[in-house]
């Protein structure tokens, strides 16, 4: 077990995530822990959710008595639609991923490499595996962003030089927010943007299986 | 005007014959058609390929077609890793063949063969597993994959209103696959909600036109699949 006491909440990951939705932006939320940022986007920001599954405009879980059988998100989470939200069939779902309209992916990981390679699908060995939209998301988003753990249950690192684990996407990762740490995935390697309140660079460097460019490192605003 | 209603379950479907290819709509819950896929398991039916976003949860749907032994064959996205026990089983035995498909070429495979097309090329996939013994491509800079059309033999699929034609609307993320799948075969069977009288469906909203429709059951509304709990997440 990770003897680390200052990692971040997934609520804490979630709101930092958050920090970096634009105003304007459509963006698409794995799942798992990326379902968490809509809670925490700023309230001066209009940023619209996708979800795989034909929803525009995906809006938070239904109040008590208002659940609409017909409406789920990607997870299969019962959920609401905003205002001015659109329902799509497949393709015009898809169309919207892997033509560019969503600005934004928040994906879950297995590994990400330093060349932005993504793993998030398959277990090394397993035969089956779920594969689900993650392909054509990852491979047509404007931008791919991870957030996940640092390392995995454990201990092992998730963030290498090289993967290990099946591809989902190449060269597509630009961003990662973990309970360590906000690094960025670019042409000269990682780049330690911030670690979280307690810890120190070195300590992200250890648990991260590749260089990371320590130049200018400032810490998680929590409070946020 | 040709009639497209069927007053019986097993008029429906029973056309559907042994080793027939069957696309059925549906994101997990919303969108499936419950009661033709019943309809189908009662006929018993051997050596079909399904095609299915993601194949029967709990003991829901193209679960039970599983569980009965109907199926040689499944092609989705995505079987879920914690509910798909009958299938996971199955597989595990070597009883079911699968095929992974990215959910979005998966529907594009059925629209490109509903739209007279030959494939298409992708960037989904490139240098993954999923790409191995498909054809490569540059176009203007980018890789992409060749994939190739899919089509079903028949469609099984749920909408929420059709008129006389056989004109559909669908409801909320009910919509997901129904409509290109009815597209995309040789006979679509629609499961719906509710028949109402022609012109009583504004022809500006109508999503699928009846001429991609054959037959249609009329159900009511129903409760869909099981109850949902946080631990189905």
């Amino acid at each position: 077990m990770s003897e680390q006491t200052n990692l971040l909440t997934r609520q804490q990951i979630a709101a930092r995530a958050a920090q970096d939705m634009q105003d304007g932006w459509l963006v698409n939320l794995g799942i798992g822990m990326p379902t968490m940022i809509p809670a925490f986007i700023p309230s001066n920001r209009d940023v619209m959710f996708h979800s795989e599954n034909g929803l525009i405009g995906m809006g938070p879980p239904p109040a008590e008595g208002e659940a609409d059988q017909d409406l789920i998100s990607a997870g299969k989470e019962l959920v609401t639609m905003v205002s001015g939200g659109a329902y799509v069939h497949h393709t015009d779902s898809f169309a919207i991923a892997r033509g560019g309209r969503l600005d934004c992916a928040v994906l879950g990981a297995f590994q990400v490499a330093v060349n932005g390679d993504l793993c998030n699908w398959r277990l090394p060995n397993q035969t089956s595996g779920s594969v689900g939209g993650a392909m054509d998301i990852a491979a047509g988003s404007k931008r791919v962003f991870v957030m996940m753990t640092h390392t995995a249950r454990d201990g092992a690192a998730k963030i290498v030089a090289a993967r290990t684990y099946p591809l989902t996407a190449m060269k597509v990762v630009t961003k990662i927010f973990t309970d360590m740490a906000v690094i960025s995935v670019t042409p000269d390697g990682f780049v330690l943007n911030e670690v979280a309140p307690g810890l120190t660079a070195d300590v992200v460097q250890a648990a991260t299986d590749a260089p990371l460019n320590m130049d200018a490192v400032g810490t998680i605003d929590v409070a946020a | 005007m040709l009639n497209k209603k069927s007053e019986t379950l097993e008029g429906a479907v029973g056309r559907v014959k042994d080793g027939a290819t069957i696309l059925i709509g549906g994101f997990a819950d919303p969108g499936t058609p419950e009661i033709l896929i019943d309809g189908l398991r009662d006929l018993g039916r051997r050596d079909l390929t399904i095609v299915i976003n993601n194949p029967g949860m709990h003991n829901s749907g193209v679960a039970r077609l599983i569980e009965d032994g109907c199926v040689s064959k499944l092609i989705c996205s995505f079987q879920w890793p914690k509910e798909s026990l009958v299938f996971l089983e199955r597989y595990d035995a070597g009883q079911i063949a699968l095929e992974i498909v990215p959910q979005g070429t998966l529907a594009e495979r059925m629209r490109t063969a509903g739209s007279g097309l030959g494939g298409f090329l992708t960037p989904t996939a490139v240098g993954t597993v999923l790409a191995e013994g498909k054809e490569a491509m540059t176009v203007n800079g980018t890789e992409y994959v060749l994939e190739r059309p899919l089509r079903g033999d028949f469609a099984l699929i749920k909408a929420y209103k059709v008129d006389p034609r056989g004109n559909l609307i669908y409801r909320k993320t009910a919509r997901n696959f129904n409509p290109i799948m009815a597209m995309a075969s040789d006979f679509t069977i629609v499961e719906v909600q509710e028949d109402v009288a022609i012109n009583e469906l504004d022809p500006e909203v109508i999503v699928t036109p009846g001429v991609f429709v054959d037959c249609y059951y009329v159900t009511g509304w129903y409760e869909i699949g099981k109850p949902r709990s946080a631990g189905n997440a």
